[in-house]
């Protein structure tokens, strides 16, 4: 396990903290993958699920990334990676995939985020000190996603600054849809009365992972350990 | 019937004016009309306004709407990114967006997606839940129908769009490939003129399926067959 920089600890792993994301995904669901972190959820495979991957590209059904080699040079996921056909694959065009997006069909939507609020606001496409911002298809999903789940480090890289906020600071993406957030530190959820603290990193207490929290944890009684896959 | 297949890309391009607006479609650099880009680029038409998802990607190994931005040719861009990803992925775009030497409009994919869309449907405008809480919401008029909030976003319409096409009629009937469809289909329908490149040979009409044709002909102006590399660009 990488460590903690400030204190040293060891923190999960991305792959770890994707997998947990993907453990709640349920049989049938259509799920959206954001760039970068988040497509590590499509590694999480259980057989006794059948989830349908969709891209904004419009793509719905699509296999797993493509060995070297296998790749068709017409197919991408939104990544711009190269993925696999697979059996019952659909192509729409891009107005119709985010009629898709809009019109409810995506069961969870998986981004990164730079801050995320106990109020469920979320920010992840631009940050005021440069011009302009990368919004991609983040906006719609966000706003039209069944559920919104989150991955992302605790603790801003640069200066260790809490990313799990009272309110964002920074623009927001979309307000109030955030259900779900995984970090290095632990899992949590947003409910109305707040952010839950539902999972631990091993070797953390919820009192260290506070300190390293702007927003006010709830810890319940049943908080437990992180679950990895098994 | 006006013939609509062109031999070469430059004489697709050739009369194509100062200051127009032109869509580039491409996702992921699948369905970019590469061919038709570089063709602009040698003809050398400047002032224009550009539509599309991306302004141009870094690591491009192949012509896209970038080229023509570091040309100097795009005074405007209407895309879903205005800011690198990462603050190492400085584009031609990024650059000169930060030296006020190109403007853009940040728009969500899906809006914009929606208001190509719109355009070609011969829609004034429509209401999204899409930014609603947000900056790019700001300014917008708001309305809420049955309890939710939406704000109106309005038509882009453009001049041209350069489309990629797998096959082709030479009625004009278009079909894609996988993801390669992308913002083909609804650029084609909302561009005044529509140039495509196509992949395959231009076959007779009723060669292509009347049930599988994603672009009907009458949307589409100008044909050219993507040669062989390496005078073709098959990226």
């Amino acid at each position: 396990m990488p460590e903690h920089p400030k204190s040293g600890k060891p923190k999960l792993e991305r792959q770890a903290m994707c997998d947990r994301l993907a453990m709640e995904f349920q049989d049938e669901w259509v799920v959206n993958l954001g760039v970068g972190m988040p497509t590590l959820c499509s590694n999480y495979v259980d057989p006794n699920k059948t989830i349908i991957n969709h891209s904004e590209n419009g793509v719905i059904g699509y296999g797993p990334i493509a060995p070297v080699g296998q790749e068709d040079r017409h197919l991408v996921n939104a990544s711009g990676q190269h993925v696999l056909a697979q059996p019952g694959m659909a192509i729409v065009h891009h107005a119709d995939s985010f009629a898709f997006i809009r019109g409810g069909m995506v069961d969870v939507t998986v981004m990164g985020a730079y801050e995320v609020a106990e109020n469920g606001d979320f920010a992840n496409w631009r940050i005021p000190s440069r011009k302009g911002g990368g919004i991609g298809g983040a906006m719609d999903l966000a706003a039209c996603a069944k559920r919104v789940f989150i991955a992302m480090e605790h603790t801003n890289p640069r200066d260790g600054s809490p990313r799990l906020l009272k309110r964002c600071k920074l623009p927001i993406t979309a307000p109030g849809v955030v259900k779900l957030v995984v970090t290095d530190l632990g899992l949590f959820e947003v409910s109305p009365q707040g952010l839950v603290l539902r999972e631990y990193a091993p070797g953390w207490t919820p009192e260290e992972i506070q300190h390293e929290t702007e927003a006010r944890l709830i810890i319940p009684r049943d908080v437990r350990e992180f679950r990895f896959r098994d | 019937m006006r013939n609509k297949v062109y031999q070469t890309f430059d004489e697709a391009v050739a009369d194509i004016p100062d200051g127009v607006t032109i869509m580039f479609p491409g996702f992921g650099g699948v369905g970019v009309p590469r061919n038709l880009i570089a063709a602009l680029h040698r003809q050398g038409a400047k002032g224009l306004t550009g539509i599309s998802n991306n302004a141009g990607v870094l690591d491009a190994k192949a012509p896209d709407v970038g080229t023509l931005i570091e040309a100097g040719r795009v005074k405007k861009m209407y895309c879903a990114f205005t800011s690198p990803t990462h603050p190492s992925r400085v584009t031609a775009f990024v650059r000169m967006f930060n030296n006020n030497e190109i403007e853009a409009e940040t728009v969500p994919q899906g809006t914009m997606a929606e208001r190509i869309r719109a355009a070609g449907a011969g829609i004034g405008a429509f209401y999204t839940p899409t930014s609603v809480g947000t900056e790019l919401a700001e300014g917008k008029e708001h309305r809420v129908i049955n309890g939710r909030t939406y704000v109106l976003e309005y038509p882009l319409h453009a001049d041209y769009a350069f489309i990629r096409a797998w096959k082709a009629d030479t009625y004009g009937n278009l079909q894609f490939r996988l993801t390669q469809r992308n913002f083909n289909p609804i650029m084609a329908m909302a561009a005044k003129t529509t140039i495509v490149e196509v992949e395959n040979d231009v076959v007779a009409p009723g060669e292509l399926e009347p049930d599988a044709i994603h672009v009907p002909g009458v949307y589409v102006q100008r044909i050219v067959r993507i040669p062989p590399a390496p005078e073709g660009i098959w990226e």
